[in-house]
């Protein structure tokens, strides 16, 4: 028997409707009697019935799914048949994962030769752990059924526990995205571990050399600096350079100048203006801008321009960015007390000197939160770099010259045909973390200052 | 109400035959009535009768709400406010306005003092700015509890000591009129008759006009009480007499407290 979890998901669904059906029945006898009063009414006996058959049941099956392909591969390297293997991760989880396929019939024969020995035995163990798992699994819905189903009678308050039930599987819900993304986290960290005991972190957060290549690492090819700082260049400053001043004037003129109409039309276009796929910024960025901006640097006389430039990726990203920066101005200035624009106004000042002297230094501290969330946002932006900014790791200053930035280069690294496991692959991860730690602070941050700026207004 | 009583010597604002619309809705129905130069002048009435309507359009802080609109005639020292060649700006330097809710700026002390001087290039430098900060603090009786403390936030002193600083904020840019709606509401007593001693400090160098709920408050601090109701101007007289003798039943069962 193997475990299939879907087919197993729809057979409790259906045990559980069994269940329901029995609940309400038995309860809608019971009240059927003269001198008994039910406390809640039928459906939440059958609901109560129905939830204990399936809430044990599933949470086995999400468990048993989760660690019996574990359970069925240690299983397989303990037979003879698996001592051949080699030690190292990527390979060894290759032919692993072509035995497995194969056992469980996705693919007619192994394409590597190492694995056919282990079909066999990964068939077998997937077959055991796959009855075990539906034995215990069914023995619990059954179990909690019945469990259920004793428990329905005049006093049982059916209807408060559906309630908690029910709140129970949302918190529960809620987790999965916590929990995914702690996932997530740390097979980065474990990854990055692994580059970093063939590399030393500080090479790679100080060193000024980028220039990883294939094979055993060589020292000084793995120096981060310049795509930090291509980054930097980018997202942080170009970017920013065109989104704030263009994204606050828009929220200035959207909050006080606007006329409600004109207001209605123009943010709901701001807002699928941050809704356009990046890809289509991207191309916007390489086709057009790049190009134009060469040749105006070709004008300047600019030496060595180049048709990937950080200027033509930074103006587009600040672009892409103008509709974030403008809507969280905008909450910002909107959040301001009417009655401080009042107080401005009735001392004689205009409309503009009510903006520069008391809305946006009072709006300030949300808009900086806006631009931290904004700039986290453009470093951690891939698309347009990748078409617009280059891949050569250059430091320079010269916003016409190619860069590359921490994205562009993860994406440089795991694409096309490597070899795992070489530290050129690993330090894929290791950048992917340094980007996931820096946009972490950055949202904290963010996210710290906005709500102190709110509680200042409550 | 015979024109005699509505005559005032030497008015520093005069409205005659004003409306003030919201939309459609008619707020103020032509209001007559003579601002007094050496005097306090209480507007009184039920909730809603339009006193900060009336109020907002001697400034025309009514210029704001996209809705509002005012007919009729506003002037100040003879001087039409609704005409076209009136500068706005001017007009609120010289008519200051003071809120219901105190409303600092989220600035030093010293700089919400300041602002109105730095925006209409009052002072000739950062010696006379400091002068004429000190000077408005004064006059509104918060520089002995502020003196040490310029740099702190506006927003950091307690609520009595937040609507003094909007008072000496308004008094900074040297206005000929003061405009306070219901000052006091939001303050506790203390705080209260604090404010009420400051009005009769300013009386005579300012015209003040000031709305309140509070009966006992117009008597103490107003020489001039005008009642309204419904959007009209039912009463406008001495205080004394209004307090003591009203002419109107109108103004007789409010001030007595049968409604409002
Ligand atoms: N911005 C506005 N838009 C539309 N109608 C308004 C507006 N402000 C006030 N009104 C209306 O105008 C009338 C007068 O309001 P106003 O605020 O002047 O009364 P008030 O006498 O100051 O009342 P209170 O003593 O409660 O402050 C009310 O009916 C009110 O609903
Ligand atoms: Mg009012």
């Amino acid at each position: 028997m193997t475990f299939n979890a879907p087919a197993l998901l729809f057979v409790i669904v259906g045990l559980a409707l069994i269940g329901w059906l029995a609940g309400r029945a038995r309860s809608a006898l019971l009240a059927a009697r003269a001198g008994v009063k039910l406390h809640s009414r039928p459906q939440y006996h059958g609901w109560y019935v129905a939830l204990w058959l399936f809430a044990p049941a599933a949470l086995f099956l999400a468990l048993w799914s989760s660690v019996s392909p574990a359970l069925v591969t240690s299983a397989v390297l303990e037979t003879p048949a698996a001592q051949g293997l080699p030690e190292f991760g990527f390979e060894r989880g290759a032919i692993l994962s072509d035995a497995r396929s194969t056992a469980a019939g996705r693919q007619a024969a192994v394409r590597l030769p190492a694995a056919a020995p282990l079909v066999e035995p990964y068939r077998q163990a997937a077959q055991r752990y796959g009855a075990i798992g539906i034995g215990a699994m069914l023995a619990l819905a059954l179990a909690g059924g019945l469990y259920g189903y004793s428990r329905v009678g005049p006093g049982l308050r059916a209807r408060s526990r559906v309630e908690r039930i029910v709140m129970a599987m949302l918190l529960l819900a809620s987790l999965v995205a916590i929990l995914t993304t702690f996932g997530i986290v740390m097979s980065l960290l474990f990854e990055s571990i692994r580059f970093f005991r063939l590399v030393s972190p500080a090479e790679l957060l100080f060193g000024t050399h980028w220039n990883p290549q294939s094979g055993a690492p060589q020292p000084g090819t793995f120096g981060g600096i310049p795509l930090f700082w291509g980054t930097v260049l980018i997202g942080a400053i170009i970017a920013m350079i065109v989104a704030i001043p263009i994204g606050m004037m828009t929220a200035v003129y959207l909050t006080q100048y606007a006329a409600p109409r004109v207001r209605r039309w123009v943010k709901p276009c701001l807002e699928v203006l941050a809704g356009v796929p990046t890809v289509v910024y991207g191309y916007f960025a390489a086709l057009t801008v790049a190009p134009a901006l060469r040749e105006f640097a070709a004008m300047l006389g600019v030496p060595n321009a180049s048709s990937e430039s950080a200027l033509a990726a930074g103006i587009v990203m600040g672009v892409m960015i103008i509709p974030f920066i403008s809507s969280m101005a905008d909450d910002s200035i909107n959040a301001v007390p009417q009655a401080m624009r009042d107080g401005s106004l009735a001392l004689g000042a205009t409309p503009n000197e009510t903006i520069r002297e008391v809305l946006i230094p009072a709006a300030l501290p949300g808009v900086m939160g806006g631009i931290l969330l904004a700039v986290s946002r453009a470093i951690g932006e891939t698309m347009i770099v990748v078409m617009a900014a280059g891949l050569s790791a250059n430091l320079t200053a010269n916003p016409f010259a190619s860069v590359t930035t921490v994205t562009a280069q993860i994406v440089k690294l795991l694409t096309g045909d490597q070899e795992f496991n070489s530290a050129k692959t690993l330090a894929a991860f290791a950048l992917g973390l340094v980007l996931f730690l820096v946009t972490l602070l950055l949202n904290i941050a963010a996210l710290r200052i906005v709500k102190k700026y709110r509680e200042a207004y409550e | 109400m015979t024109h005699d009583e509505l005559t005032i010597a030497n008015p520093k604002m005069k409205a005659e035959g004003v409306d003030v619309f919201y939309g459609a809705k008619q707020a103020i129905n032509n209001v007559s009535i003579d601002v007094g130069t050496d005097l306090v002048t209480a507007f009184i009435g039920p909730s809603g009768c339009g006193k900060s309507t009336f109020l907002r359009s001697l400034n025309r802080m009514n210029d704001t709400l996209a809705s509002a609109r005012v007919t009729g005639k506003i002037t100040l020292e003879g001087e039409d406010i609704y005409a076209p060649s009136m500068d706005v700006v001017q007009l609120r330097a010289r008519v200051g306005m003071v809120f219901q809710k105190p409303n600092p700026f989220p600035k030093s002390v010293y700089d919400n003092v300041a602002y109105g001087p730095r925006i209409h290039g009052l002072a000739a430098g950062k010696a006379d700015l400091d002068l004429i900060v000190e000077r408005a603090l004064v006059r509104a009786g918060l520089w002995d509890e502020v003196k040490d403390r310029l740099g702190e936030s506006g927003t950091a002193l307690s609520g009595g000591q937040q609507q003094r600083l909007c008072i000496a904020r308004a008094i900074a840019v040297n206005p000929e009129v003061i405009l306070m709606d219901e000052p006091c509401s939001a303050l506790d007593p203390i705080a209260t008759a604090k404010i009420e001693d400051l009005i009769h400090e300013l009386r005579g160098k300012y015209a003040i006009v000031i709305v309140t709920h509070n009966m006992q408050q117009a008597a103490r601090v107003s020489q001039r009480t005008a009642f309204f109701h419904l959007g009209t101007l039912v009463e406008y007289g001495k205080t004394a007499d209004i307090f003591t003798n009203p002419k109107q039943d109108r103004t007789k069962d409010y001030i007595t407290g049968r409604y409002g």
